[in-house]
């Protein structure tokens, strides 16, 4: 994690300002702001809690080796495979993968590695291609899939093309 | 039920990491602490965040914007759209249905579901946090180019 300037207190006091705007202006939309972010909030406390227990196992008690080995810059096919695997194994939102990815960076794992899983992680979800299918039809649902997943590889490749830096993690 | 067996899987490594080695378990919750005291806050300002937001995108604000009548424009504007709100899945997908049922075109819609689940604005100060903005704007910028390019192709296709 970056080490700046703490800029969130400012965020945090300019939407409860916001909101209190909001609440006088509109009561109804000021209500269901409120109760949008508080259902939110109660889907992240049930989920976090549980995964930041795992991920304080996964980093004392996995070897690096192993993410190194698997995941590492020398992975490749068969890191990239690991990676959506590991992606689309895991559940709960976006914001639940960034301190896993985290994780595995930190143990070894490629930025590469670390861009697949995120977007696997993102975008290919069984129960959410179930969804999908009901709602959309197979065909839209298995060909955007299809196109999913190549652009998934391009994207990381590009970003591993670009040498993007993590702050905070050094790699050879 | 997905959230009980993770809580149940979390308890359960948690009491057998705890028999086999204290001290390791000891360090283990201390790294976790680390990690909550970083997101603490980003967390609860993305959520408070995606509530003011959701509040002015309702379902019908988005139908309207997707809708049949959008035209060329309206699959810009559904990836703009699915890149900026953050809808559950059980949310999202029936929604999609809707507006394509209503006459939206396949680009479109799915620009939507392409940008909705890769890109997230609401989540890049997150994200950024921990992966630094190069990188954040980075993966999320070329999502969105090729959620648009997913879609054109989708549109010509089906």
């Amino acid at each position: 994690m970056t080490k700046k300037r703490n800029p969130m207190p400012g965020v945090l006091l300019g939407l409860v300002i916001g909101t209190f705007i909001l609440f006088v202006l509109d009561r109804g939309k000021g209500v269901s702001a409120a109760l949008t972010a508080k259902r939110y909030l109660v889907e992240m406390l049930s989920i976090l809690p549980p995964i930041l227990v795992l991920l304080g196992l996964f980093e004392s008690w996995v070897p690096k080796t192993w993410v190194e080995k698997a995941m590492g810059p020398g992975s490749g096919t068969r890191g990239a495979v690991v990676s959506v695997l590991v992606g689309t194994a895991a559940m709960g939102p976006l914001y639940v993968a960034f301190p896993v990815g985290l994780a595995l960076l930190k143990k070894g794992a490629s930025v590469f590695n670390l861009c697949v899983f995120l977007c696997a992680w993102a975008s290919i979800k069984i129960p959410m291609i179930l969804f999908e299918v009901k709602f959309l039809g197979a065909e839209f649902a298995i060909l955007r899939l299809a196109l999913t997943i190549p652009s998934i590889i391009i994207i990381s490749g590009l970003l591993k093309t670009f040498r993007m830096n993590i702050p905070g993690i050094q790699r050879s | 039920m997905f959230t009980e067996a993770l809580w149940i899987l979390a308890a359960g490594s948690l009491a057998s990491s705890f028999l086999k080695n204290r001290g390791k378990t000891k360090n283990a919750l201390r790294f976790s602490w680390k990690y909550f005291e970083g997101m603490a806050l980003p967390v609860l300002a993305t959520v408070w965040a995606i509530g003011l937001l959701l509040a002015f995108l309702t379902p019908h604000v988005i139908a309207r914007t997707i809708g049949p009548e959008s035209g060329a424009w309206g699959v810009m504007a559904a990836a703009v759209l699915g890149s900026v709100v953050l809808i559950p899945a059980f949310i999202a997908f029936p929604l999609a249905g809707a507006i394509l049922n209503q006459g939206a075109s396949i680009s479109a819609v799915a620009a939507f579901v392409t940008t909705l689940v890769m890109v997230g604005i609401l989540t890049a100060p997150l994200e950024a946090k921990f992966f630094g903005w190069r990188f954040t704007l980075w993966r999320n910028g070329l999502s969105f180019v090729f959620a648009l390019a997913i879609a054109f192709m989708m549109g010509r296709i089906l």
